[in-house]
């Protein structure tokens, strides 16, 4: 019965595919090519970087033509024969073909940064990316964690009052603090106390929220300095930050751009290449034989979570010490269910995380680009872009990907 | 998590499950509210004074009760909804988005169809409400049906996509009030309104035919999960879902009729809110009702009876808040930290046990 299901719903997504593709070219051709006059300019470098390049001009009707024609190519195959097998690889390029043209009809007879909007979805992937490490280093060892969003928002708030009183390294230390304290409550309620894991995530989230909210409106109306935190500033590496297009992306950033990355690849070490990594998955996918073989599953559970906590912790501090220095009632705005998504869309692993967040990001940077270019398209509609795709990548993935098999169950010792 | 949100908690009695938590949760929460108030730098008169003022301002006077209620009206609504979901076995957190957009569509119809006399213009619109409610929550059930995307996270994506619908049906010149540059909507007629009761007393009195909406959204609801199948359905996929199936049950029809009863719910608050208090739509109307909603549901053990209750308790904080913030000047967030806390006392009953060991009668065969 399994396999039928699969084969069929392999079979409608091809189908789905097939005509999400075709549609889109029908519509760049005939809404968006007629409507594109001029070139499209893209900037790849400043004029203070070190090697200038000339920025790419490409005819903006004829570009959305030819892509056009790819999609409608792309979209054609998904309906002959074994087209079922290319349908997700399709479907991704075809979607970044259809981001690229949409971008050319965008900045018809514009210029447009390029490196900048590059540098910007790096920024904006950093909480996004933190969150769902957090999410992959919490449900490896099966303990879902909606409250990621709560230690954002925590972080953030720690970041800001702990770093107008001590300066930025002491506001960051103590925000990653605050994180993992939260990590270890949301291990204790769920490991000693087995509260149902959704239910105590969402109160966290909503704790956090009321308290942050009160202390904000109650102290940091009155005491102004308590919420003024000095900002961390880019630093750049030497040669690397000057490499065109990908250098400001990469090594022209401030603090946590590079301890996401480290972060990344440290937990991805850790995970998959150290002996507490594996006692930790094992946890995740069989409790009760971790437990036969000795392994402490309480405290694998207690220690994962916690520093998913102060993962979390630590990209909460993005929104304040990372950029505007000053707190904000519920800030973080959703990044951390976005985590969420991206931890799916990575299917339960740091570098696909990173990555997904980065597609996220890039869909945030995106609509804020696009609301300076003047589309004619609503900015509220823009705004919307990150939270569609999240839907998109939860609805599309689910069941390609596979959760932890223990995720969500509670554990009882016998 | 089908343990409690079907209003079973573990080894307790009904008594100690019913009245004695509820009520620990809540003396609990306060003490706990006065410690946070405490390490603000708040001195212990005033926090007496807050939480004199929040009992007055929640039942210490007519204006006070008809202000507990009108706070009450639309969390209670909401949360039968969530309630109904929960037994499905659907942890729906988008209450909030289906407010938005039944309040704006019930907003919308009002003024649109301003010319019809009050007595079908007013079902009409509350229709409206409850429908695109109806409507926006599907989507997730839909998803979740077809797809097995997790409602919990499309659920909340929908929340904020409705803020941005919101803001952007607000600036459309059909919607907004004539005149005005900031997004504020035209104002229901006053044949649309629910109409005040005790405006005869004073007509400061807030509260208004809402409750009666309440009263028989709740006998429906209650009709609906106990006595009919379509809430058999419901239940017994929520309990086990596996075994629903086996039995012939269409759970992919269930979740999406499921998460449908919970929208037009939660779609009927957002229309009591706007056509009973604010009398249009603005930016951001819906005011974490949706969120509270939740809160009221888990306490009322997702039963149509027990959500009145806890309704009217979250009523009562709200309005009761709104005296404490005028009286004593502590911010009304602070009732925020005392929800939440109220919720980990009452879904973590192995927590409450380790701090209150002496108020429970242990029952053979340890904790659960």
């Amino acid at each position: 019965m399994m396999n039928a299901a699969r084969a069929s719903s392999g079979n409608r997504q091809s189908i789905v595919t097939g005509v999400i593709l075709i549609g889109l070219a029908i519509l760049f051709a005939l809404l968006l090519a007629p409507d594109a006059t001029g070139d499209a300019t893209f900037r790849l470098s400043t004029p203070r970087d070190r090697w200038i390049i000339d920025p790419l001009v490409v005819p903006s009707g004829p570009v959305i033509y030819v892509i056009a024609t790819i999609l409608a190519f792309l979209g054609a195959r998904q309906f002959l024969r074994g087209g079922a097998r290319w349908a997700l690889m399709s479907l991704g390029i075809g979607l970044a073909f259809a981001v690229a043209a949409f971008l050319v009809w965008a900045t018809a007879d514009k210029a447009f940064s390029l490196t900048g909007m590059l540098q910007a979805t790096m920024v904006r992937a950093v909480p996004i990316a933190l969150g769902a490490l957090a999410g992959v280093l919490s449900e490896r060892v099966a303990v879902v964690n909606i409250a990621i969003e709560g230690m954002l928002l925590a972080g953030a708030f720690t970041g800001a009052l702990v770093g107008s009183l001590a300066g930025g390294i002491g506001g960051l230390a103590a925000a990653i603090a605050v994180g993992g304290l939260f990590g270890f409550i949301l291990a204790a309620l769920v490991v000693t106390y087995r509260m149902d894991q959704i239910i105590a995530g969402v109160v966290i989230n909503l704790f956090v929220l009321g308290l942050t909210s009160y202390v904000s409106s109650q102290v940091f109306s009155e005491y102004r300095h308590l919420n003024n935190a000095p900002v961390f500033r880019s630093i750049k590496i030497p040669i690397l930050g000057d490499i065109p297009v990908i250098g400001p992306m990469l090594f022209n950033q401030n603090v946590f751009v590079y301890g996401a990355l480290v972060m990344v690849a440290v937990s991805t070490y850790y995970l998959f290449h150290t002996r507490h990594g594996l006692r930790a998955r094992a946890v995740g996918e069989h409790p009760r034989a971790a437990d036969t073989l000795g392994i402490n599953v309480y405290r694998t559970r207690y220690i994962n979570v916690t520093l998913a906590g102060m993962v979390a912790g630590f990209g909460g501090a993005w929104f304040t010490l990372g950029s505007v220095g000053r707190f904000d009632e519920g800030m973080t705005g959703g990044r951390g269910f976005i985590g969420l998504a991206a931890m799916i869309f990575g299917r339960w692993h740091p570098v696909g995380a990173l990555a997904a967040a980065l597609v996220f990001g890039f869909a945030d940077s995106l609509q804020q680009k696009l609301a300076l270019l003047q589309t004619p398209i609503p900015s509220e509609f823009l705004a919307m872009a990150p939270y569609i795709v999240t839907i998109i990548v939860v609805a599309g993935l689910v069941g390609r990907a596979r959760a932890p098999a223990a995720d969500g169950k509670p554990y009882v010792k016998e | 998590m089908q343990n409690l949100l079907q209003g079973k908690a573990l080894g307790r009695t009904e008594v100690e499950d019913l009245v004695v938590v509820p009520l620990f949760a809540v003396v609990m929460a306060l003490i706990l509210g006065a410690v946070t108030m405490l390490a603000t730098n708040i001195d212990i008169a005033t926090i007496g004074r807050s939480y004199v003022a929040l009992l007055e301002g929640s039942v210490g006077s007519l204006n006070a009760v008809s202000e507990t209620l009108t706070a009450a009206a639309p969390l209670i609504l909401a949360g039968l909804g969530l309630a109904l979901g929960f037994r499905a076995g659907l942890f729906n957190i988008g209450a909030e988005g289906q407010i938005v957009m039944g309040g704006l569509a019930a907003v919308v119809t009002g003024f649109t169809f301003d010319y019809l006399p009050g007595i079908v213009l007013l079902p009409l619109s509350l229709f409206a409400g409850a429908l695109v409610g109806a409507l926006y929550a599907s989507i997730a059930g839909y998803l979740r049906a077809a797809t097995g995307a997790h409602e919990v996270i499309s659920t909340i994506m929908l929340n904020l996509i409705s803020y941005r619908l919101l803001d952007y049906f607000l600036s459309l010149p059909y919607v907004q009030q004539t005149g005005r540059a900031d997004p504020i909507s035209k104002s229901v007629p006053e044949a649309a309104e629910l109409p005040r009761l005790l405006t005869a007393i004073d007509p400061n009195l807030r509260v208004h035919a809402g409750i009666f909406l309440v009263l028989i959204m709740v006998g429906l609801v209650y009709w609906l999960l106990f006595r009919s199948k379509l809430g058999f359905e419901f239940r017994a996929s929520g309990e086990n879902p596996k075994a629903a199936r086996f039995a012939g049950m269409h759970s992919g029809i269930i979740i999406v009729a499921a998460m449908a009863a919970a929208g037009a719910l939660a779609g009927l608050a957002g229309a009591n809110q706007v056509l009973g208090v604010l009398g249009r739509a603005t930016p951001g109307f819906s005011a974490g009702l949706g969120f509270d909603a939740i809160a009221v549901a888990l306490l009322g053990r997702s039963h149509p009876v027990g959500v009145v209750f806890a309704g009217l308790l979250f009523g009562a904080l709200e309005a009761g808040g709104r005296q404490m913030q005028v009286d004593a000047g502590v911010s009304i967030d602070l009732i925020g930290i005392i929800q939440a806390l109220i919720i980990v006392f009452i879904a973590a009953p192995l927590l409450v046990r380790a701090i209150f060991p002496w108020g429970f009668r242990r029952k053979k065969g340890g904790a659960s």
